[in-house]
């Protein structure tokens, strides 16, 4: 990872790119309990930005916010140029052909088969005939690995991890611009992870997609970010590479990269100061 | 308890067997044993053979929560200490104070909640006709195939049912009516009664709280676990209506389903009612049959299809807003199924009561 031309090419598309995400002001809450307080973000095309955060620090909730699922209590939130607030019918159809949402535990639709749960969002747009759907579908689940056979498979039948893999070729059914990944590999074995870590960045080189993502697994982060949202006061602390991340000093950012764990998932990457590893 | 040999003069032995009764006697509380040991006694635990967290917590607190300075421990016990020492633990917090108002309060909010059920229920049948109008201007797009599958669950696997509830009820009418009728000698009357009971009041309202614990409770759990797993979040990211998909598939097959389980429990009602009308009066079937025509009227007939149609509807919509509602866990799904059949039942008679009212005033 070669991160000072990362860097640079932040600082550069800063002025000059539209951000795919704009995030300002954002106040969240539950009543009386305040998840977010003046929270910004900004995703740029073509990134994959991994929010972390301690339990309840409201990693998920934000990812919900972004989808339209939770409407903030203040602030504007911009997904693909178009401002959340009073999105007309029309205008949110729109919007939900450009993303692909890939939930924690899949969520597919266990009426409906691995084939069908596929092609629901192809079908939904009724301009695309039968013949084309069946070769897109068939494409998407040889894209994320899976065979024909698994196709007429019901989602009850099917492994953790291949569920992930279909909800992955669900989101991925229309060509987003902008792919949502909330936990992607919570759950997988080691393997299954790694595995699954592997398609991702494939399909993010081939297909060039937007990527937000949520996830505790410091592998999958290390593996994948291009950049890195700490969420923690109720706000984003820092949002930078990996390297930039590990110079700034909190109590989450000790414990989360710079524990145990993190020391040796970071390896090289990990400062030099032995004895500040643990508190 | 560990004895102390430097008490004297115990006042009775604290455990003796005597002829095969064993007595326990004496102060067993440690608050008496440190009373009598002082509190500069040395302790010596290395006897006990086993010592947990809670066997610990007696003698630590007795101890004042620290270990008294002159103490004998083996090596896992003072680990078990450490561990108490380390893990205090904060006091309970106190119990919130009892409201005395509670009750109030609770009834100001039942209020709020029932004005609000309303409100949301009255936008979803809006939304309801909005999108039944959409279906209507472009049939091809209507989700055909849930609703023939929600016609078939709801429909024909009800039939079963409803038949045999419909056909006991039936005979039990019939007995009960026959009985009161011979007293008068008014034994041919009894069509006209089962007749305008059954079909007008007695079939709709029957099959309609069947088919709201059978198909609305199932509804609910439906949409309810589709909260659990997401399905429904996912549904609104793809930008796929959940009222032309799942409500609205749900509220035309109960409409449909409905007025023909109504016709299906009044025809098993009546027969039922015929059979035991002629096992009791000695009325002929074929008697029977040929004075219904004149016992029921068609207007009759439609007030109980209409009933039919409207109760179908209500009960589809009752148990789409309680899905809806549901939080994703185990107990709002109890709950809200729960609240969806007793709010469909209830709605049912209460909506019957307004028929009854209704065409009264319209004398019909």
């Amino acid at each position: 990872m070669n991160t000072a031309v990362q860097a640079r090419l932040f600082a550069e598309s800063e002025l000059t790119v539209r951000p795919v995400i704009a995030v300002q002001g954002l106040r969240t809450a539950f009543g009386d309990h305040v998840v977010h307080d003046r929270l910004n973000l900004t995703v740029y095309p073509g990134e994959i930005m991994t929010l972390v955060g301690g339990s309840g620090s409201g990693k998920t909730v934000l990812l919900r916010t972004l989808l339209g699922l939770n409407p903030p209590a203040a602030g504007t939130v911009e997904v693909l140029g178009h401002p959340l607030a009073g999105l007309t019918p029309r205008e949110r159809m729109g919007l939900s052909t450009r993303w692909g949402m890939l939930f924690q535990a899949g969520a597919l639709f266990s009426a409906l088969t691995v084939f069908d749960n596929v092609a629901l969002p192809l079908r939904e747009l009724r301009t695309i005939p039968e013949d084309l759907v069946r070769d897109v579908v068939m494409s998407r689940l040889a894209m994320v690995g899976l065979t024909a056979q698994d196709a007429g498979k019901n989602p009850s039948d099917l492994s953790g991890g291949m569920v992930k893999r279909v909800a992955l070729a669900r989101a991925l059914a229309l060509d987003p611009e902008l792919l949502f990944l909330d936990e992607p590999t919570a759950g997988l074995d080691p393997v299954r992870s790694d595995e699954f870590v592997d398609l991702i960045r494939a399909l993010h080189r081939q297909l060039g997609f937007t990527v937000v993502m949520v996830t505790h697994d410091l592998d999958t982060l290390l593996a994948l970010a291009t950049r890195v949202a700490v969420l923690a006061e109720k706000r984003v602390i820092v949002c930078d590479t990996v390297p930039e991340v590990l110079k700034v000093d909190h109590p989450f950012i000790h414990s989360f990269f710079l524990g145990e764990r993190g020391r040796r998932a970071l390896g090289d990457l990990a400062p030099k100061e032995p004895g500040n590893g643990k508190s | 308890m560990h004895q102390n040999p430097h008490t004297a003069a115990r006042p009775a032995q604290p455990l003796r067997l005597d002829s095969g009764v064993c007595v326990v006697a004496g102060d067993w509380s440690i608050e008496a044993l440190l009373a009598r040991a002082g509190k500069d006694a040395r302790w010596d635990l290395r006897d006990i053979g086993r010592l947990d967290t809670i066997g610990a917590t007696v003698l630590w607190r007795a101890w004042g929560e620290r270990l008294p300075e002159r103490v004998r421990l083996t090596d896992g016990q003072r680990d078990v200490f450490d561990t108490l020492a380390r893990h205090r633990g904060e006091p309970c917090p106190p119990e919130p104070p009892t409201d005395r108002l509670g009750w109030i309060r609770a009834i100001g909010q039942a209020i709020f909640d029932a004005a609000h059920h309303g409100y949301v229920l009255l936008i979803m049948l809006g939304q309801l006709v909005l999108d039944f109008g959409a279906m209507l201007a472009r049939p091809a797009r209507a989700p055909w195939r849930e609703i023939s599958a929600q016609i078939y669950r709801t429909g024909a696997q009800a039939l079963g049912i409803t038949a045999l509830v419909g056909f006991l009820i039936g005979v039990v009418l019939s007995y009960l009516s026959a009985q009161q009728l011979q007293l008068f000698g008014a034994d041919r009357f009894i069509v006209r009664l089962l007749g305008v009971s059954i079909v007008r009041e007695l079939g709709p309202v029957l099959a309609a709280i069947l088919v709201a614990g059978r198909s609305g409770s199932a509804i609910t759990a439906q949409i309810g676990v589709m909260r659990v797993t997401e399905e429904l979040d996912a549904m609104r990211v793809m930008g796929i209506s959940q009222s032309q998909r799942l409500i609205l598939p749900r509220v035309v097959a109960l409409a449909v389903t409905m007025p023909l389980l109504v016709i299906w429990t009044d025809a098993m009602a009546l027969l039922g009612g015929m059979l035991a009308a002629q096992a009791q009066l000695g009325v002929s079937a074929e008697w029977f049959l040929k004075s219904l025509p004149d016992a029921i009227t068609l207007t009759n007939y439609w007030i109980g299809v209409a009933k039919g149609v409207t109760f179908g509807v209500l009960i589809a919509l009752i148990a789409c807003h309680f899905g809806l509602r549901i939080q994703p866990n185990t107990e709002s799904l109890g709950r809200g199924t729960t609240a969806s059949v007793v709010t469909a039942i209830t709605g049912v008679i209460l909506v019957d009561a307004l028929f009854a009212i209704v065409l009264s005033l319209l004398r019909i």
